[in-house]
């Protein structure tokens, strides 16, 4: 996949559970300061993520992630 | 859809979310005709479960921590839908600290958290239930082999589940005479938000997949499909038992 097509799917999970609009989801929007989510959210999105891109996200990689890019940046490097 | 649990109201807890094993369970149940009731932790999981049942009756606030709450919960099932056939428990809590490193380190309060919430939680619930239990009725709960191996990190929800499995053997045993079955499914690993406390939670799905018969994880649906046996009067026969649904995992 390239780098588009990774941040098109991330994007559109954003849209559907977080409820933000697309045209807002840039790859500066970092999770914690631009989304209300709580830790909770923060693990079921990870989850997707694995199940999406067929990749692992350890804890500790998922906790150094704060932004879109950082995500496009993992997934790109460990997709399967 | 099938009928083996028509006219059969049970009450399911424990869904979190769509990957939740209780979620697996309640689709089973409806699909064979059962009427589902749910309870929820906090007002946070009320907010993930209403995405998923939109009859907001259905939905009663239950944190088995407390027996007021416990009290509270059957006494709006109560009140909601009169006499029940059976419960599905699919709760359990450590800390994540404790499901990491060596056993040795566990607190006190870690330790007996997790049997509070993991093991104590399905005496209370049975407790509470049985007055609102018809006969007969079914009670099932959820364990994990980590309670006869030493899996790694798995630690204190293992011995946790090892006290589960213990009381279900009592519990089958006290409860036999009001005519309620009680029995465990012990599933194989699923990816689950409870699964990633577990430290390196990666690599024990990826073991666990590798062990199965045929390669492939068991599926919350597939764990539903035995509750749902197991809620059923097909299962009058089964008594104190513990049920492996894990694709073989607990043969190798
Ligand atoms: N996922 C697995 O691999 C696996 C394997 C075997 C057994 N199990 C068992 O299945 C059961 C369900 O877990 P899951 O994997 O579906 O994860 P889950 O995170 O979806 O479910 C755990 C549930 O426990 C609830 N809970 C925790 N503390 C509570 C409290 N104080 N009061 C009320 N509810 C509380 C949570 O709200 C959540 O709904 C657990 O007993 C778990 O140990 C899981």
């Amino acid at each position: 996949m390239t780098e588009k097509e990774i941040f098109d799917k991330i994007a559109k999970i954003i849209h559907e559970r977080f409820e933000v609009e697309l045209d807002k989801i840039t790859p500066e929007l970092n999770f914690t300061q631009d989304l209300d989510v709580d830790s909770i959210d923060l693990v079921e999105f990870v989850l997707e993520l694995e199940d999406t891109f067929g990749a692992e996200i350890p804890d500790e990689e998922a906790e150094k992630m704060t932004t879109v890019a950082d995500v496009v940046a993992y997934v790109k490097a460990h997709q399967s | 859809m099938g009928d083996l649990l028509t006219g059969k109201k049970i009450l399911v807890m424990g869904v979190a979310n769509k990957r939740s094993i209780a979620w697996g369970c309640a689709q089973a149940l409806e699909a064979n005709g059962a009427t589902v009731i749910y309870t929820y932790q906090n007002p946070r999981m009320k907010k993930s479960i209403s995405k998923l049942v939109s009859d907001d009756q259905k939905l009663i606030e239950c944190d088995v921590s407390s027996d007021q709450s416990l009290q509270q919960a059957f006494a709006i099932v109560q009140a909601r839908y009169g006499k029940i056939d059976g419960v599905v428990h699919a709760i359990a809590f450590a800390n994540k600290e404790e499901l990491a490193g060596d056993i040795m380190n566990t607190s006190r309060e870690g330790y007996a958290l997790a049997q509070n919430i993991s093991s104590y939680s399905l005496l209370a619930v049975a407790k509470y239930a049985q007055p609102l239990l018809n006969n007969p009725a079914s009670i099932v709960t959820l364990t994990y082999f980590g309670s006869e191996r030493a899996i790694p990190n798995y630690n204190v929800m293992g011995v946790a589940k090892a006290a589960l499995e213990a009381n279900v053997r009592y519990l089958a045993r006290d409860m036999a005479k009001f005519g309620v079955r009680v029995n465990a499914i012990s599933a194989g690993a699923v990816k689950t938000l409870a699964v990633t406390g577990v430290k390196d939670h990666g690599h024990l799905l990826k073991m666990s997949a590798e062990r199965t018969a045929d390669g492939k994880s068991v599926t919350i649906r597939e764990i539903g499909n035995a509750a749902a046996f197991l809620m059923s009067d097909l299962a009058t026969g089964l008594v104190g038992d513990i049920v492996y649904v894990d694709k073989g995992v607990h043969l190798i």
